[in-house]
């Protein structure tokens, strides 16, 4: 009794200790590999493809960070994350970073500490319904079955605008989007609400898409960005420029395929700044100076990310809206590589 | 005791160790540790809730509502588990081949396979084989109520009639609930009527056996049982019932197709459903198990003596055999009872909002107090657990063999 005691003891001590933060960029030299939690699934933004390769929109944000930090885009463990783990798992240290179509909000930047590199997709919640229920606006659900998935914003933002429209619903609780998609298609919820994106990325997998419509009304801002812990800036830093990276390559017209050439030296002194033929941005990040060059070859431009996993060309047809570039009319809006 | 003495030391060491580790370590993020979380507005929103809730109350209340959901979850799986364990157990050791490999079949398959498994399987054919809300609209509905239109059975639970008191005593009736919940009779203002109705229910078992007793005594007195014995009998529990749910207006209320769902009546979810037969079919194979090992210790000379003074078999069984088994079975029926309860917290597979879920899983995700939620929820366990195994010991004290 006393043995097993001491023993539980030392686990759950060994646990505890690993949440000390350490330098996470030394961290992620010393394992040769990034730990980067994505979704459990959801197509387009994160999931394994038929060669169990994680692919997506999310997933190159992590694997540019890997080519920035490590040069080699496939050095990244990808760890799937609930709605309910995800926080957990980058406070305790499991991962070093998150690409989760997690929102940007108030409390989980300030209360629960931690740290929003950007904003790589941004949306808003909405409704998905079956054609077949004849329901045109959200304004019409008084009374209906909504499958959410728990631990996510769009739980209490679902409340809000319920109660705020004084009108009745039944949540139906669940962990993952594939759970989600299974019970909305079994007709235990007459209703998914999810990130507008998430919708239209469920429904590109369904066998007769056209059999549902996702209604009009957008209930919320949904910023999605990658994060990080609060307290390692250095490491922040690398993840947020190497994010403002992707996005400045698509405005000054650096892609996958003519990087090379331009990494040799061009007339524009911003690229050069950027890809690293000229001054040190990479130096002073602590990594080496083709950095950005090596992100941009390894997963393209921020447009050619876009349009690779999720934009019109793709099942999923998302047209880029607010996430074209500032010059297009979108919020995209990079700071100056200076 | 050198031994003790360092195991101690070391111990006391480790301890101080982890103590020291985590306030360190919550320093380090930058978060302190305090409970205050517990009274600011939850926001979310819960289907299954016993007592008022809305997404304005507070986290503590939202707790609340979790843990009411794994008692009930708890208390409905022990009692339908002891009555599987008992049949089953009792089945087993059945003469009739056929009756006793079936049970075999039953404790085999459901000791051998993990509980998760049960729980999604019961869960996913409830929810693919059951007619969804919208086929029962229409003229030629591919789905129709059962039992008289009163049970409506959907793939989001089932739809039983329930009894409202129009003349309540908590005095509202059918309250309309303010904002975005829904619709829905206010828990507490029944509770009111069906407390009187348990007291007169109580009140009638009690009298009618006092009335039993009195009819034998004068029987033994006379050698004339008083007439009518049983009619007073029953007159006596349900009379007053009977005129008190007169009194209070009880009328059914029958589900009904309203919109995207059935509304009225009760609605028993798919979730509550799947997860409590999953757990008491589960824990009653292994109460089965306990329940035949109990028979077996009663030594074979007990049921020769009954069956020599002329007993039937089964009130052998009633009599002698399962009274004395009772001692072996109480003390791991216990733990049995314990592992359920717990087991319970696998209801997030389900979707169902047991304490792990809103405590345990919600809360602690808008919050960011894993160690204050987690230690709240293993302190719920922890007296949950203790209640249960304190009540267990009292009953086994008083089955057990009483030594003079």
């Amino acid at each position: 009794m006393k043995k097993s005691v001491l023993l539980g003891t030392l686990a759950v001590a060994g646990l505890a200790a690993g949440a000390v933060s350490a330098q996470t960029l030394d961290e992620v030299r010393a394992r040769g590999a990034l730990n980067c939690g994505v979704t459990t699934g959801l197509v387009g933004f994160a999931a394994p493809d038929a060669n169990g390769e994680w692919e997506g929109f999310d997933v190159g944000v992590c694997r540019a960070v890997a080519a920035a930090v490590l040069g080699d885009s496939t050095a990244v463990n990808f760890v799937p994350t609930t709605g309910q783990t995800r926080f957990t798992a980058l406070a305790s240290g499991e991962i070093d970073m998150l690409a989760r179509n997690t929102t940007w909000t108030f409390s989980r930047d300030v209360d629960l500490r931690f740290e929003f590199t950007g904003i790589n997709y941004y949306d808003g919640q909405g409704f998905m319904v079956p054609r077949e229920l004849g329901v045109s606006s959200a304004m019409e659900l008084d009374g209906a079955t909504v499958c959410i998935q728990t631990g996510t914003t769009t739980e209490l933002n679902l409340a809000d605008f319920f109660s705020s429209n004084n009108m009745s619903y039944e949540p139906v609780p669940i962990e993952t989007n594939a759970e989600a998609q299974q019970q909305y298609l079994a007709g235990a919820c007459d209703v998914y609400t999810t990130d507008a994106s998430g919708l239209a990325a469920t429904r590109a997998t369904f066998e007769d898409p056209s059999a549902h419509v996702v209604l009009p009304e957008i209930i919320s801002k949904e910023p999605l960005g990658p994060l990080v812990r609060h307290g390692d800036n250095e490491w922040g830093d690398i993840v947020r420029w190497t994010l403002n990276a992707l996005i400045a390559a698509e405005e000054l017209g650096v892609t996958s395929a003519n990087v090379a050439e331009l990494a040799a030296g061009t007339e524009n002194p911003e690229i050069n700044r950027l890809l690293g033929s000229e001054g040190d941005l990479g130096g002073m990040l602590g990594l080496s100076s083709d950095w950005a060059a090596n992100a941009i070859s390894s997963v393209g431009n921020y447009g050619e990310l876009f349009e690779g996993n999720i934009g019109e060309n793709t099942p999923i047809g998302l047209a880029r809206g607010l996430n074209a570039q500032w010059t297009d009319g979108g919020l995209l809006y990079s700071p100056p590589f200076r | 005791m050198t031994i003790q003495v360092v195991a101690f030391a070391l111990i006391l060491a480790a301890i101080w160790f982890l103590g020291r580790n985590i306030v360190h370590n919550l320093e380090e993020l930058g978060k302190d540790f305090n409970f205050a979380f517990l009274n600011s507005r939850a926001g979310y929103d819960i289907n299954q809730r016993l007592i008022e809730y809305s997404n304005d109350s507070t986290h503590g209340r939202a707790a609340l509502v979790g843990i009411l959901n794994t008692l009930l979850v708890a208390f409905l799986g022990c009692i339908l588990a002891t009555i599987l364990g008992v049949i089953a157990g009792v089945l087993r050791l059945s003469k009739n081949w056929i009756v006793g490999r079936l049970m075999t079949v039953y404790v085999e398959g459901f000791r051998n396979i993990p509980l998760l498994l049960w729980i999604i399987l019961i869960f996913a054919v409830m929810t693919e084989a059951t007619p969804q809300p919208r086929d029962f609209r229409g003229e030629d509905a591919e789905a129709s109520m059962i039992l008289g239109d009163s049970v409506a059975v959907t793939n989001r639970g089932i739809y039983v009639p329930n009894v409202v008191f129009t003349r309540s005593l908590g005095g509202n009736e059918m309250t309309e609930a303010a904002d975005g919940v829904e619709a829905a009779i206010i828990p507490s203002a029944v509770a009111m009527d069906w407390l009187l109705v348990l007291v007169l229910l109580v009140g009638g078992v009690l009298a009618s056996k006092a009335i039993g007793r009195w009819a034998t005594k004068t029987q033994e007195a006379t050698g004339i049982r008083p007439p009518a014995t049983l009619w007073m009998q029953i007159g006596v529990i349900l009379g007053p019932f009977v005129l008190v749910m007169i009194a209070l207006g009880a009328t059914l209320d029958l589900p009904e197709l309203r919109g995207f769902n059935f509304s009225g009546g009760i609605h028993m979810r798919n979730s509550l459903i799947a997860l409590w037969f999953a757990l008491s079919l589960y824990t009653g194979a292994f109460i089965a198990e306990i329940v035949r090992a109990g028979i077996l210790a009663v030594s074979r000379g007990q049921t020769e003596a009954a069956f020599a003074l002329g007993l039937r078999p089964n009130r052998t069984m009633n009599l002698v055999i399962l009274p004395q088994a009772m001692r072996v079975i109480i003390p791991p029926l216990i733990s049995q009872y314990l592992n359920l309860t717990k087991n319970s917290s696998l209801a997030i597979a389900v979707g169902y909002m047991d304490v792990r879920s809103t405590l345990g899983g919600i809360t602690i995700n808008q919050t960011g107090r894993e160690l204050e939620g987690m230690l709240l929820l293993g302190l719920f366990y922890l007296v949950t657990s203790l209640v249960i195994s304190g009540a267990m010991n009292i009953y086994n004290n008083s089955v057990k063999l009483k030594e003079r």
